[in-house]
């Protein structure tokens, strides 16, 4: 008797060894590139410089950024910016990711997948130097522009909110639209089509039928791409310029032009904060769970 | 429900219809109507485009010529959601995404009739299908057979000319579908609308069904009652397809009025009724049914005035009032079946016991054996 327990406790205890033998290298990526940078930041955001070499806990850095409008105007306006650039991109992947799953047979949909596809195989700031000689002032769009007869002189097209926003969705987008084709591809279309023999029109079915359908895939795809979208430099920062006032400039300012660790490391902790909080908002609004939207997308 | 048409005007009417998909024909030339209050049944393998001629009933897809009348005004151009048809899905295509009540009263919302009003008649008709009170519950709360009431009661909310119903039985088991035939029977009768049925599965037609015609190739084969299909098939697919039949094919040795004798290959003779064209020396295949053998352990106790035939026990299919023997002619071994007697008489024959089997050649039939290579 205790010799067979003995053994069910060494294979229960050899189950459990390699179990954390193959969770090692994620628990060791959490930690090592999550967790301990978070809690140096957290200790420096706290921290004030009296003197060279000398720091006491403060919380000086977060009350700069209420007193000093700036921080705070930049703050909000990377906030609703992301919001919008979500919402626009939802916008523009949901006919996209409905044709790929419902309209185009099986080698278009896989052509058109390729297609959002191909761009993100050059990097992000390949693509975005596209978008500076597509519209710069000398560019291509301005001068085309000029020859239909459209505008008098070449215009930037660069520097405005909405190229922000254009290369912000455009960044984004495969992001989006791969949970929405994983979770439109799951809807079964005699839903769509017993909708429209109960006498359904085309809006009242995606109302009731599809949205409900892909609310989690909605979701899931907002909260990545909301996520990427604030917390992304250079778009903002090629596109936008000097006027981009994008949240991340402010943090790299800190950090590497003003070497203000302590301010930095606190706007940091404001961005996480501010992502954090959005999201739940957003899951609030939209009545879904997180780990519901992460199991199913 | 179909107030609009006149007394008389059939529910249904299809004219000259026609549909291809990339060179083939899904159906072809089809015309045919559906009388008030009826229970009409597709029956054909599938295939045979009877899926294609429901889903152009109900508006999903656009035929290549010809009409379709619904109580007397012509669907041609009119969307899916404009019909007075409903349709009840193979997978009947509940909403997951909504209660049961919410379901049933959704083309009541559709019409933009006001909340409580939709919610009344919905619990109302859950109650006709036998499910009161069920509206709060969630769909996959619902057992197979319920589900397929729900599906039902959605359509029949709405009021519709015709029910649209695409085998909706083959996702239930054997027990429950033999259940639902019975419900589905009643609940037809009970309401009066018409149905149209499709199905591949010959006993739901014929249960069923006030009229079923029979579907291969994109055309009718035959449209009949279930008797006539049963009794007087028209051609050799009916036949073969509509209840179990003893195919026997060969030539036509020589004629006597309106029976004729079949040679098999192997030499055996059979006498049958003949239908339609048939001449001395045609290819032919002959029908016998296993019900309408008599089999005897004793030559002298067969009906006088029949053929007389010997065959050797194969095996024994034992399947309560269902059951049968296979026999092997004794000289052709050629494979025969023969339903056993209810009455459980022969039911101690074993294989290999050598018996005298004989059938009137009036209820066997015999078509050219042009047209009838499939089923």
């Amino acid at each position: 008797m205790a010799e067979i327990s003995d053994a069910a406790a060494g294979r229960a205890w050899q189950r459990r060894l390699i179990l954390t033998l193959l969770l090692a290298p994620a628990l060791l990526w959490l930690f090592a590139l999550i967790v301990l940078p978070h809690v140096q930041l957290a200790l420096l955001s706290l921290r004030e410089r009296v003197a060279p070499h000398v720091y006491q806990p403060s919380v000086a850095q977060f009350r700069t950024f209420f007193a000093e409008p700036l921080y705070w105007e930049v703050f909000v306006r990377t906030a609703l910016m992301s919001i919008v650039a979500t919402g626009l991109t939802l916008l523009v992947a949901f006919p996209i990711a409905w044709v790929i799953t419902k309209v185009a047979r099986d080698r278009a949909s896989a052509f058109l997948f390729v297609v959002c596809l191909i761009p993100f195989w050059v990097s992000e700031t390949v693509r975005a130097l596209g978008w500076l000689i597509l519209l710069r002032e000398s560019g291509v769009l301005p001068a085309v522009l000029v020859k239909l007869g459209l505008t008098a002189m070449p215009v930037e097209l660069l520097y405005h909110d909405a190229t922000i926003l254009t290369g912000l969705v455009y960044t984004s987008l495969l992001f989006m639209v791969v949970p929405l084709v994983s979770s439109l591809e799951s809807l079964d279309n005699s839903l769509i089509e017993a909708a429209y023999d109960l006498g359904a029109g085309g809006f009242a079915t995606l109302k009731n039928i599809v949205i409900p359908h892909a609310a989690p895939g909605i979701t899931a795809g907002c909260i990545v791409v909301f996520m990427l979208t604030l917390g992304n430099y250079l778009t903002p920062n090629l596109l936008g310029g000097k006027n981009s006032q994008w949240f991340t400039e402010l943090i790299y300012t800190q950090f590497i032009v003003r070497f203000n660790w302590e301010q930095g490391a606190a706007f940091g902790f404001l961005l996480l904060g501010l992502s954090t909080g959005i999201v739940a908002v957003g899951l609030r609004l939209s009545g879904q769970r997180f780990v519901d939207v992460m199991r199913r997308s | 429900m179909s107030a609009a048409a006149a007394p008389g005007t059939p529910d249904l009417s299809v004219q000259a219809l026609q549909k291809n998909f990339a060179g083939h024909v899904a159906v072809n030339d089809l015309s045919f109507v559906v009388q008030r209050g009826s229970f009409f049944s597709i029956l054909g393998p599938s295939g045979c485009g009877k899926t294609t001629l429901l889903r152009m009933i109900a508006g999903f897809t656009e035929p290549d010529a010809g009409d379709i009348v619904i109580g007397g005004r012509s669907m041609r151009g009119v969307a899916p959601n404009r019909r007075p048809v409903n349709m009840v899905f193979q997978q009947l295509a509940l909403f997951p995404m909504m209660s049961v009540g919410e379901n049933v009263a959704f083309g009541l919302a559709r019409r933009g009739i006001p909340k409580a009003e939709r919610t009344r008649r919905a619990e109302a008709m859950l109650e006709r299908v036998g499910l009161a009170g069920a509206g709060a519950k969630r769909v996959d709360q619902l057992s197979g057979g319920q589900r397929q009431r729900v599906a039902i009661a959605r359509s029949m909310v709405l009021e519709p000319t015709l029910l649209l119903l695409d085998e909706p039985l083959g996702a239930l088991d054997l027990k429950l579908r033999e259940h639902m035939k019975i419900e589905l029977k009643q609940l037809q009768a009970a309401f009066g609308t018409t149905f149209v049925y499709i199905t591949h599965d010959q006993s739901e037609a014929l249960v069923l069904s006030d009229h079923v015609a029979v579907m291969h190739h994109g055309c009718f084969e035959q449209l009949g009652t279930p008797q006539q299909l049963y009794y007087e098939p028209a051609t050799a697919f009916v036949a073969g397809f509509v209840g179990a039949n003893n195919r026997i094919s060969g030539r036509v040795k020589s004629e006597a009025g309106e029976t004729a004798a079949i040679e098999t290959p192997d030499g055996w003779i059979v006498m049958a009724r003949k239908t339609g064209q048939v001449a001395l020396g045609d290819h032919v295949e002959a029908f016998v049914r296993p019900e309408v053998v008599t089999l005897e352990r004793d030559a002298s106790l067969l009906p006088g005035g029949q053929p007389q035939h010997i065959g050797v026990v194969q095996s024994l299919l034992f399947d309560g009032a269902n059951s049968a023997v296979l026999l092997h002619e004794e000289r052709t071994r050629f494979e025969f079946r023969v339903a056993l007697p209810q009455t459980g008489r022969l039911a101690d024959l074993k294989v290999g016991e050598r018996v005298h089997f004989s059938f009137d050649p009036e209820r066997a039939i015999c078509f050219t054996g042009l047209g009838g290579s499939h089923g």
